[in-house]
């Protein structure tokens, strides 16, 4: 991956009928990128990349494509492909004449053809298959014919839209992995599109979190999860405790606040002053758990009770009623030698998490 | 028990309905080869009756006009029925939920309304009646169902794959003739043929927007209908049914097909 | 954005320049023609008057119009008797040769209804097939006259009109979801009940589809009454093909053609009310 910009979108907005569906929008994507659009439906994401993909125009704003204004340029002059996720295969032409499609529109001679289109269907491991007809394939042999038939072109850059919704989960996790190695492979710029967190994390280099037509955060994976920059993205992108306090004392950088009555320090990156209202942030992993045998100190630590629990395979995870009242989600994973990840209802359990992993944030509602 | 009775029942009902449909047309034809012009009795099989057809050369302008203006209706409203098909689905323009309510109001529109609607228009410009007029007419309330019949089609189709194709440099043009074309041609073929089937059938419009100097088959059946029954008229109609059978199995096939 | 809008353009302008002219002007110039003056040289006078519409309170139009409509109406309500059980049978009962007894409905909807009507004909004469038929089994001794008769003329809208009928309201219970009669049943709704709170208001929209299909052509059919029928001016359509090729009263024809017109408003205003929260109904 190189730092050099390869797609440009600035300050651009759109709107349908008085009705704005993107606010503003500005986003820098590099050469070689797996950047990930990430958004529940209706946040936009789709309109962004048919604006990208030139199947609709900003009301204002610019997107650059290599350096570019692309304005006005109609959808095959924009040197970016999209594979649909419908895959939009074209139900009468073999698999081949697909692939081929795009190499014909632009005139190639019918001699290039054929080796170009025989290249895109070995890269998608189906060199075989070009003599059948769609409706012939499996989901997943489909969904990569489409993007054989994207990458003919050799675009700068591969638009997916929800490209594996339609798939079954384990199919799902398979094509995750080859079109990461696929995006490897081909150097090409992928924006992907999805409103699957996991498949958000698992995939990119960069995740683009979006909800109501601005974006929210962008970030690697890594920082969306761990450091959310609201309480949106936070919740969006999985399971949170969340604690509202306020803030009772500052010194040195330090703000203390009260956490189901007791006090923790935090740094203070969002300025707060005293009596400020804050939001902490934990996730249910980070989470430490001990049953009353296993710990000797509890000072630092919460008091509850077991009120659910739920074996998950990998993971248990356990609904905990703390003293005061307020209920915390956990998950525990599974470690071979540890039998003591065994819980009653009720049961009497300690739990904090370690200072530094959870997240704090202004108060919203 | 009581439910294989119930059954019986069904069947029964259906078995008389159908008869209900086909006894009619049945008898018509069954007499068209009755050795007798008038009496029901059944006096041995001829062909007579075709020879006496045949032989009538008016009769056999008459179908030529039929065929004629039923090739030309048809050919012309499947085009414009087909692009309107096409346009209504994939484009947005000012105008087009009227397009569409009015492609949906021309079906129910009583053919009286349309017949009374285009003479008055012809009169008011000034055009003689005969063929133009019947070709102008029987284009018009083709069209609609040519729509119906496409829409119907297109609109089981993925919207993705016009975008596709644009998306790989395909103009207009070339996404009409090698995607749409291709997809839709099963429709378009039904289309067509019952486009022709209405046109060589239809009574009521014709009745008002033809001339005497061009004279078409249903109106001379019409003509030959009012003053009764006869064995030639019997084996006229019968043909024309046989036809029109044939046409509508044969469209049938293709929407099939299609869906 | 879009370069080549020229496809676009002919497209729409094609189909929207031929019903323009050939559907929405003339029938314009119907609705126009309607307010005008009759003037039997030159057709009517550029004179407005609502006279058209005022003859038609007149005893005799009004006649014909009730006439028409108990006829149109008698002939909408005798094809649900007959076309409801019959579409609700082939859509729900029917497992095995679903496609040609379906094919076999469709192709009376689309062959002539003229020479289906001539059929009849030869059917109903006196010395026809169903006299013949009754005089051998020995119901009737003296040949019936069918032919010339307004039950002849019901006989034959029926006739022509079932299919048109039984086809939307197959569509609509075709579709209909099976569970929502298991839903019912199950939480103690007997036959007839699951029938007529769930089923009957679920087909309401096919009803009236299909009645739009019969009762507006029931009404307008000339030829029926022209080769079946007694009375002349039998139907709406016999009128109005009287004023514009007989006595030549066009005007007057004009405002007979726009009073069916409303009347098809009311009744697809009707099916848009009793459709528009479901599915929207099929009418092909």
């Amino acid at each position: 991956m190189s730092e050099q910009i390869v797609l440009e979108i600035k300050d651009v907005s759109k709107s349908f009928n008085d009705q704005i569906i993107l606010d503003n929008i500005n986003l820098k994507i590099k050469h070689g990128e797996f950047l990930t659009l990430l958004g529940p439906s209706g946040c936009g994401k789709t309109t962004l990349l048919r604006m990208i993909s030139g199947f609709e125009e900003p009301s204002s704003g610019s997107i650059f494509i290599d350096g570019k204004d692309a304005k006005g340029l109609p959808p095959h002059e924009r040197h970016v492909h999209t594979v649909f996720q419908s895959y939009a295969l074209f139900p009468h032409m073999t698999v081949f004449d697909n692939v081929a499609f795009g190499l014909r529109c632009s005139n190639t001679p019918e001699k290039d053809v054929k080796p170009r289109v025989l290249e895109a269907l070995r890269m998608v491991k189906l060199e075989h298959f070009g003599n059948r007809k769609p409706a012939q394939l499996s989901g997943g042999q489909q969904q990569r014919v489409a993007i054989a038939r994207a990458v003919v072109n050799r675009p700068l850059v591969l638009l997916l839209d929800e490209p594996l919704s339609s798939l079954d989960y384990r199919l799902r996790k398979t094509m995750q992995m080859e079109l990461r190695q696929l995006q490897r492979t081909l150097g090409i710029t992928f924006i992907f599109v999805t409103h699957d967190q996991e498949e958000a994390l698992s995939m990119s280099d960069r995740v683009v979190v979006m909800s109501d037509g601005s974006i929210t955060q962008i970030g690697t994976p890594r920082q969306v999860y761990e450091e959310p920059s609201c309480l949106s993205v936070a919740k969006f992108i999985g399971e949170v405790n969340i604690f509202e306090t306020t803030v009772s004392s500052i010194n040195d950088d330090k703000i203390t606040v009260d956490i189901e009555g007791m006090a923790h320090a935090y740094p203070n990156r969002h300025h707060f002053s005293i009596g400020d209202k804050a939001l902490v942030l934990v996730r249910p992993e980070d989470v430490r758990i001990f049953d009353s045998k296993e710990v000797k100190e509890t000072e630092n630590m919460y008091r509850g009770i077991v009120e659910d629990f739920t074996y998950k395979g990998t993971t248990v995870d356990l609904l905990v009623r703390l003293d005061t009242g307020k209920v915390i989600s956990t998950t525990e994973f599974f470690d071979e030698d540890d039998d003591s990840l065994v819980y009653t209802l009720g049961e009497k359990v300690w739990l904090h998490w370690v200072n530094g992993w959870e997240v704090v944030l202004p108060y919203e509602e | 028990m009581n439910n294989s009775k119930a059954r019986i029942i069904d069947k029964l009902y259906l078995a008389l309905i159908y008869l209900f449909f086909y006894l009619p047309i049945s008898v018509l034809i069954f007499y068209s080869f009755n050795n007798s012009s008038y009496s029901l009795v059944w006096h041995g099989f001829t062909t007579n009756w075709y020879h006496n057809l045949f032989q009538d050369s008016n009769l056999w302008i008459a179908a030529a006009h039929s065929l004629l203006i039923g090739t030309l209706a048809a050919t012309m409203a499947t085009i414009i029925g087909t692009l309107a098909a096409v346009s209504l689905y994939r484009y947005r323009f000012m105008g087009k939920n009227f397009l569409n309510g009015m492609v949906f109001i021309l079906i129910v529109t009583p053919d009286i309304v349309m017949g009374i609607s285009l003479l008055l228009l012809f009169s008011i410009a000034n055009m003689p009646l005969g063929f133009w007029s019947l070709l102008l007419a029987h284009i018009t309330f083709c069209i609609p169902f040519v729509v119906v019949t496409v829409y119907s089609r297109i609109s089981g189709m993925d919207k993705n794959i016009f975008e596709a194709a644009k998306d790989l440099g395909a103009r207009e043009s070339t996404i009409f003739r090698k995607i749409t074309f291709p997809l839709l041609l099963p429709a378009i073929i039904s289309g067509i043929l019952l486009s022709f089937t209405l046109s060589f059938d239809d009574v009521m419009i014709s009745y008002f927007v033809s001339g005497p100097g061009f004279e078409i088959l249903p109106l001379k059946i019409y003509s030959m209908a009012r003053l009764g029954v006869k064995p030639e008229l019997n084996a006229l109609c019968s043909v024309t049914f046989t036809l029109t059978l044939f046409l509508v199995i044969l469209s049938q096939r293709f929407t099939r097909k299609s869906s | 954005m879009k370069s080549d809008n020229t496809f676009r353009n002919i497209s729409v302008s094609l189909i929207s320049i031929w019903l323009g002219i050939f559907a929405l002007l003339a029938f314009l110039l119907v609705v126009l023609l309607s307010f005008m003056k009759n003037d039997s040289t030159t057709i009517f006078s550029w004179q407005f008057t609502l006279d058209n519409y005022a003859a038609l309170f007149s005893s005799l139009y009004a006649l014909v119009f009730a006439k028409s409509f108990y006829i149109a109406g008698a002939c909408t309500f005798f094809c649900i008797l007959l076309g409801y059980p019959f579409a609700y049978i082939l859509a729900r009962k029917v497992e095995r040769w679903k496609e040609p007894l379906l094919l076999f409905l469709i192709i009376p909807f689309w062959t002539s209804s003229l020479i289906r009507s001539y059929a009849m004909v030869a059917i109903l004469k006196t010395k026809g097939v169903l006299n013949n038929v009754l005089m051998h089994l020995g119901i009737i001794h003296h040949p019936l006259q069918l032919l010339f008769t307004n039950s002849a003329v019901m006989i034959a809208l029926v006739y022509n009109l079932l299919p048109f009928m039984i086809l939307p309201l197959y569509a609509n219970l075709e579709k209909f979801d099976n569970r929502l009669i298991e839903a019912a049943r199950d939480l103690g709704a007997g036959k007839i009940k699951t029938f007529t709170k769930i089923i009957l208001p679920l087909s309401l929209p096919g009803i009236v589809a299909g009645s739009i299909l019969v009762f507006l052509p029931a009404m307008t059919l000339f030829y029926i009454p022209d080769l079946l029928g007694g009375a002349k001016a039998l139907l709406l359509g016999n009128l109005i093909e009287n004023q514009f090729l007989l006595t030549n009263n066009w005007p007057l024809g004009s405002a007979i053609s726009v009073t069916l017109t409303l009347i098809m408003g009311v009744m697809l205003i009707a099916h848009w009310l009793t459709s528009k929260n479901r599915e929207r109904g099929d009418f092909l």
